[in-house]
């Protein structure tokens, strides 16, 4: 609950948009329209498998005109503790599901002259919202679009139709690649850049922004961990008196959730900052895989993001 | 300067090394903050636009002194107003890469910053740095005219008349502090001026 009101919701359709991507439409369960949200929001869908609980962000992709629906994409990942297996596996229409309000922590800088949008393989989600809007405002943008191969694009048709010659794609099997010198010079001061997709693609345009001299400003990505997993550890939970074990397809938050305990979240991916928690001692070692925390504070060990990050060895006490 | 939330703060010039074109405003004696700045960065006065008005408020006159420094692109203004004309040119066709500075007085750093503003500029980006005097530029909230260099309160409007307390209240966007009627209600009485913000 603590990542805010949940809505609980009704698939009343499922696609298959590639061989690795489904889109999900999603209508709540009251009957009454879904809060609008702006374009780059997500949602966290919590999933119940037989009692396990899991709780994975997805961003949206659209709100039906009417507000009777949200749409959102989900990514079978081979590496997953089991959220986007469940979700292709298991959710068929008519199943039901519960989805926190949308939060934004992607969102379109209203001032920018320009927007370069760029999206890798399932990264393409909050993209897509982002374009739709800015379409709609009728403000000046460019789509920059990577795949691994034109059957692997799932939005390619819908974001022609909607966008024409804006958007461009680049296909791996094809040798095309998305390169900042080619996509950065001479756009007008005031361009903002967006960027969502796989680490590595991240990590290159950002730093191909800043090169050329970007502003850290204008430069915004969005990155969703899947929370990784790991060897099983203990965590005690200090002012709670609860001890519970994290098994090792289990993210820490998730197990704190299971134990009983409301702790905080938002993104549930190690951007936002929000499950921060405070350590007080550890046996082991501390495996941080968040971008939130500094690089001095994962070195302290005095706390932990415990969406993503988690613990090599015998116990973690935490102030919770 | 802090006490007053809506206050801006000029963090100093510091020069973004990775920036293709530093497009640097300044007035009267903000030209020591140019110097000073870039006075480690001898690079970058190659890829500098540098526009300069020696402004009212300034003891000196150091536009010789800037052009020594053989910046790539020199103008030199009479007036903030030119200064700012040529600005908003500058930034209509600037291409990312280019970083914004602005050093002098309050009032200049403001117009200068709005201006990176309405093109699109985020504040945080811009580099700032007050020098000379703390002069305001104020709005009259009842005509809308602006008044540059008011380092009294009340001060009389120029364009209405109407004597104007000017509140600590400053504004982004219009660049200016607010000026409100001092005695609305008793307009016969108007309080003695004082010197504060010289
Ligand atoms: S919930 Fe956002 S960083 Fe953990």
């Amino acid at each position: 609950m603590s990542g805010g009101v949940e809505i609980p919701v009704r698939v009343v359709d499922v696609e298959q948009a590639t061989q690795t991507v489904k889109r999900f439409r999603l209508a709540a369960l009251s009957g009454e329209p879904l809060p609008s949200f702006s374009a780059g929001a997500h949602v966290v869908v919590t999933m119940d498998d037989n009692g396990r609980r899991m709780r994975n962000p997805y961003s949206l992709i659209d709100r039906a005109d009417d507000g009777s629906t949200y749409r959102i994409g989900v990514l079978r990942t081979p590496n997953s503790r089991g959220g986007s297996k469940f979700m292709h596996e298991r959710v068929n229409a008519g199943d039901q599901l519960v989805v926190t309000m949308p939060v934004n922590l992607f969102p379109i800088v209203r001032t920018g002259r320009k927007h370069l949008l760029v999206a890798g393989g399932i990264g393409i989600t909050p993209i897509y919202a982002m374009a739709n809007e800015l379409r709609r405002r009728s403000a000046s943008y460019e789509i920059h679009y990577a795949m691994r191969n034109e059957a692997s694009g799932a939005f390619i048709d819908e974001l022609r139709a909607a966008h024409g010659d804006r958007l461009k794609l680049y296909r791996d099997d094809m040798q095309e690649f998305v390169s900042v010198s080619q996509i950065l010079p001479n756009q007008p001061l005031g361009t903002h850049l967006y960027v969502c997709g796989p680490e590595g693609m991240i990590d290159a345009i950002l730093k191909g922004g800043r090169d050329a001299g970007w502003a850290d400003e204008n430069l915004h990505s969005e990155r969703f961990l899947a929370p990784a997993g790991g060897e099983p550890f203990s965590v005690v939970l200090q002012r709670a008196g609860i001890t519970a074990e994290v098994r090792s397809d289990q993210s820490l938050l998730e197990a704190i959730e299971e134990a009983g305990v409301d702790a905080p979240f938002l993104c549930r991916g190690g951007a936002c900052g929000q499950c921060e928690t405070a350590v007080v001692s550890c046996d082991g070692k501390l495996v941080h895989n968040d971008h939130f925390l500094t690089e001095e504070e994962h070195a302290s060990g005095k706390k932990i993001m415990t969406c993503v990050s988690r613990l090599k060895g015998r116990e973690l006490v935490l102030d919770l | 300067m802090s006490a007053i939330k809506s206050r801006p703060i000029y963090p100093g010039l510091k020069v973004d090394e990775r920036a293709k074109r530093h497009l640097v405003a300044a007035e009267g004696e903000g030209a020591l903050a140019v110097l000073e700045a870039f006075a480690d960065a001898p690079d970058a006065w190659s890829r500098m636009t540098l526009l300069y008005t020696p402004g009212g408020s300034a003891p000196a006159n150091h536009s010789e002194t800037l052009q020594g420094r053989a910046p790539d692109a020199f103008h030199l203004h009479p007036t903030r107003q030119t200064l700012m004309t040529r600005l908003n040119a500058l930034l209509d066709t600037a291409t990312m890469g280019t970083r914004l500075y602005a050093a002098g007085v309050e009032g200049h750093i403001g117009e200068v910053v709005a201006a990176g503003l309405a093109h699109g500029v985020d504040h945080l980006s811009i580099r700032t740095e007050h020098r000379g005097s703390l002069a305001r530029r104020v709005q009259c909230v009842h005509c809308k005219g602006f008044i540059d260099d008011v380092t009294i309160s009340p001060v009389p409007c120029a364009h209405c008349g109407v004597p104007l307390f000017v509140r600590d209240h400053y504004s982004r966007r219009l660049a200016a502090f607010q000026g409100v009627s001092i005695n609305a209600e008793t307009p016969d009485e108007v309080p003695a001026s004082e010197e504060l913000y010289k």
